[in-house]
């Protein structure tokens, strides 16, 4: 159903949305901007409500991981922060184009790191890095793929919603991720504590190219697949056919693009991506396969996804705004005694604030005088 | 003479490139047809889009009764006593009648006196509709019935109608037609934008013909040949199309025993339909709208598989390529529906050449495009068809409907297949646009393709086809040399059983 009437939306009475009959290219770049500084505006108004000084909150938030006197602390964590949200980003933002609801890859991510780790672990204490290493990288890449194609396969063979089995596979993956750091994972040295071998410590398997400055392979994967999608939306005929299918299906099969080849593309390729990012992230930052390895990296890029326009370039900021919020929102509750909620709820806004501002992309704002008959 | 219902006055309205408005002023009058006359990209649809709330203009007056009348929106519109039947309609398949009616009504009465109210309406202006019947059910012309419907339940002064024949049967014309008179006699004020200039010179009082925004003239269509309106339009002669006569070549295209399931929830399935296409045919494709045209088209395209056997091409079966693979073959098609379905609206033309070209026109390399030779294919079309729009970059949403149709057309024609299939092709097309679309297609067959043209536009198919084939729920009749058939003949091919009457017992 299309055109009912109008093409426009009422706002309050004198308000009004007209569609623009192209999107405008101004605000499809000026509206995530507008929308950080919408939030840094209502976040200081909710730091000075909860009796924190704002201005001081907002410098601890942007300033200080960046600028201050610890940033040599602070900006290798930017790297380590930021590299799984982008990858993981980067892979969702594939589907989102297309109207394919990855929302699960936080368990691609756990699959991806406990396929990885255990191949590692089989193998402990080889010495070929290259041969492991890039055995490990394959099996992440592979637990990631192969956990994402249940809900593409269910969805092309049976018509089931992406969504919901995709998230429902997360809580699957933490129960296999704990099942595993306390039992078959479990670190036959560790005296009984849970979780895994060191793998960060294991120096063929470490995924750390250089510790002291943030720098592990996630990092370098995040960067190529930014290079990666950028060209296939700009050039190549596969973006081209995604972002068909998400904006005209008819048309996308018209073309010639089989829905669901596409579907399985796109979730194969998110769920690889989460899958690697899980992997970098055990055999690095995190070192170990333990019960609470996951921290929401595969919930937080889907807002990065969005924040960052969909769009590959966009993603890198938008990783490394959010990696910032991170860091900054813990400077913030340490020096400052802002509750964690605050921050959540700040990073809430920026998404809130995105969406809203979005609007002003594919429509124009006029005041009408009102005179309806 | 009495003060005119509503006055236009310096009506202008500019998009990014194009003043598709410009100082439009005239007057209608109660109890008046008026038609609206212009090639596509006129600015027909803009000016009763102005009218109607829709759009704002930059500036000009309008009266209505002689009061100041600026709509902001379509609701401030219909209060005022303006309605509106779009060409596209925008009704829900899944709803019955009376609740579609409800739908689209300011005060909608309860459900009870609304069915009495629908049967009421429908007969006194001799619109047959039942009111508890599924919208999805119904044809083409009983759906546009609703929108009147529901226009006049609502008291109109004046009734807009943008295109409303294109999708209509002759015999639904007809009924449209003594409605319209009716209305008239009641003093209702009839805004009507068409291209069927035949359809205007029997039902309008009055013409207002408009050209690149501009009002270039009036006429009165009774005392006017269809030739002298087109030419008022065109500001020049218009082009007949010629054939020449095309020697038949081999057999191109088999489709045998062709047996398909629509997807759609109310589509029509495909039964048993048999056909040769040779080298140089042109075989119309008749019948009314919902009768498998749409099913017919995406079998061939390749967006419906069919089975073994059923469709094949130079010998080769082709019933389970997807559409790229058989465009690769030199099989293109391009779809009634433009919005959406033949084009992507929120792309910009240049994308949507890469949407089918890209194969035939070699426009990618190893998967990645080449944006700068598709950009050029795009201008190619945009000059050889005259599609009115800024440029290639221009989404395709932003073009009048009949631009947007050359373009598609266009796009497949310059791709040079061997088979071409079309359905409607000039759909809201001007005549003189239609007339260069046909001639392409003429050309097309000359130079050895075979091209089907779906159509119901019965002049349009004998005036470019050799073989003439009904499709009549789902079944396609022998073809027959289109040359000396009779309409008798034809009516008894499209099977007959299309006329009103059968087309609501059910
Ligand atoms: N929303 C829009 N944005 C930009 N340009 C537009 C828009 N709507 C219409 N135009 C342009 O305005 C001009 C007039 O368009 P309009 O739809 O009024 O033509 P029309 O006379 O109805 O043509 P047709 O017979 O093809 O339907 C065209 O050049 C068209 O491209
Ligand atoms: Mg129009």
């Amino acid at each position: 159903m299309h055109n009912l009437y109008d093409n426009s939306i009422a706002g309050a009475a004198m308000i009004k949305l007209e569609k623009r009959p192209q999107p405008s290219q101004f605000w499809s770049l000026a509206a995530p901007i507008v929308a950080v500084m919408l939030t840094m505006i209502f976040g200081a108004a909710l730091f000075a409500a909860l009796g924190k000084p704002p201005i001081e909150a907002l410098g601890k938030i942007f300033w200080e991981p960046l600028f201050g006197e610890f940033n040599f602390f602070y900006l290798p964590q930017l790297l380590i922060k930021g590299a799984p949200l982008v990858a993981i980003a980067l892979g969702l933002s594939l589907g989102f184009k297309a109207g394919v609801w990855n929302i699960g890859a936080e368990g691609q991510y756990i699959i991806g790191a406990l396929c990885g780790a255990g191949v590692a672990l089989a193998l402990y204490p080889m010495e070929a890095r290259w041969l492991i290493f890039p055995a490990m990288l394959i099996a992440g890449a592979f637990g990631g793929f192969a956990w994402a194609m249940i809900p593409g396969l269910l969805r092309v063979k049976f018509g089931t919603n992406e969504i919901l089995v995709s998230l429902m596979l997360v809580y699957v993956a933490e129960q296999l991720l704990a099942s595993m750091a306390l039992g078959l994972m479990k670190n036959p040295d560790g005296f009984g504590f849970p979780g895994s071998r060191n793998l960060s410590q294991y120096s063929s398997a470490s995924s750390w190219i250089d510790q002291s400055n943030g720098m592990h392979w996630g990092v370098v994967i995040a960067l190529i697949g930014v290079i990666f999608a950028y060209t296939l939306f700009a050039k190549h005929i596969l973006g081209f056919q995604i972002k068909l299918a998400g904006q005209a299906p008819r048309a996308a099969a018209f073309s010639g693009v089989s829905p669901a080849r596409l579907v399985l593309f796109c979730l194969g390729t998110s769920g690889a991506l989460a899958g690697l990012a899980g992997l970098t992230e055990v055999a690095g930052p995190a070192g170990l396969v333990s019960i609470d390895f996951n921290v929401g990296y595969g919930f937080t890029a889907i807002i990065v996804a969005f924040l960052g326009r969909l769009h590959p370039v966009g993603i890198l900021f938008a990783g490394a705004l959010m990696a910032l919020t991170y860091i900054g929102g813990d400077v913030a509750q340490s020096s400052l005694g802002l509750p964690g909620a605050a921050i959540q709820v700040f990073q809430g806004m920026l998404l809130f604030f995105l969406l809203g501002v979005d609007v002003l992309t594919n429509y124009r704002v006029s005041m009408k005088q009102g005179s309806v008959a | 003479m009495t003060e005119p219902l509503m006055k236009l006055r310096g009506l202008t309205k500019a998009y990014p490139g194009v003043i598709a408005n410009s100082d439009v002023s005239f007057n209608i009058s109660k109890g008046e047809v008026h038609a609206l006359l212009g090639e596509n990209g006129a600015g027909k649809s803009t000016l009763v889009k102005t009218i109607y709330g829709l759009v704002k203009p930059d500036s000009g007056t309008m009266t209505l009764d002689g009061i100041p009348f600026n709509p902001a929106e379509p609701r401030a519109a219909r209060t005022a006593g303006i309605t509106m039947v779009f060409q596209h309609f925008s009704l829900f398949e899944a709803l019955d009648v009376a609740e579609n009616v409800a739908l689209g009504m300011e005060n909608p009465p309860p459900m009870r006196d609304l069915a009495q109210r629908i049967t009421d309406v429908s007969k006194t202006y001799g619109l047959p509709l039942d009111p508890t019947r599924i919208v999805g059910d119904l044809s083409a012309g009983e759906r546009q019935r609703v929108e009147i419907i529901r226009c006049l339940l609502q008291d109109p002064k004046i009734l807009i109608m943008d295109e409303p024949t294109s999708v209509l049967t002759p015999q639904e014309v007809e009924v449209l037609f003594e409605t319209l008179r009716k209305l008239k006699a009641e003093g209702t004020a009839i805004l009507y934008i068409s291209h069927k200039l035949e359809e205007i010179r029997a039902l309008c009082d009055q013409a207002t013909v408009l050209r690149l925004g501009k009002v270039v003239g009036s006429c009165t269509p009774s005392e006017t040949s269809a030739r002298e309106m087109a030419e008022l339009m065109v500001g020049g002669t218009l082009h007949v199309p010629n054939r020449e006569a095309g020697v038949v070549g081999k057999t191109l295209m088999q489709i045998k025993g062709l047996s398909a399931q629509s997807p759609a929830d109310f589509g029509t399935s495909l039964k048993n339909v048999t056909l040769d296409i040779r080298a140089g045919d042109v075989i119309g494709i008749g019948g009314v709208a919902g009768n498998g045209q749409d099913e017919l088209l995406g079998a061939l395209s390749g967006e419906i598989k069919v089975g073994h056997g059923q469709i094949s091409f130079l010998g080769q079966d082709i019933g389970h390529l997807p559409p790229d693979a058989r465009r690769a073959l030199g099989i293109c098609a391009a779809p009634e529906e433009r919005m959406g379905h033949a084009a992507a609206p929120d792309m910009s033309l240049t994308e949507n050449a890469a949407l089918t070209a890209r194969k035939l026109k070699g426009l990618t390399k190893n998967g990645f495009i080449d944006w700068g030779k598709t950009r050029t294919f795009a201008k190619e079309v945009i000059e050889r068809f005259d599609v009115r729009t800024p440029g290639p970059g221009s989404a395709a949403r932003s073009l009048s409907g009949g631009n947007l149709q050359k373009f598609v057309i266009g796009r497949e024609i310059l791709q040079n297949p061997q088979i071409l299939i079309v359905n409607q092709p000039t759909w809201g097309v001007d005549a003189s646009a239609a007339a260069v679309i046909r001639q392409a297609l003429l050309d097309l067959a000359a130079n050895g393709a075979g091209v089907i043209v779906i159509s119901q536009d019965l002049d349009e198919i004998m005036e470019i086809s050799d073989l003439f084939a009904a499709l009549n729920v789902g079944r396609l009749s022998k073809p027959r040399p289109a040359k000396g058939l009779t309409i008798d003949e034809i009516g008894l091919m499209l099977g007959g059983a299309h006329d009103m009457e059968v087309s609501h017992v059910d």
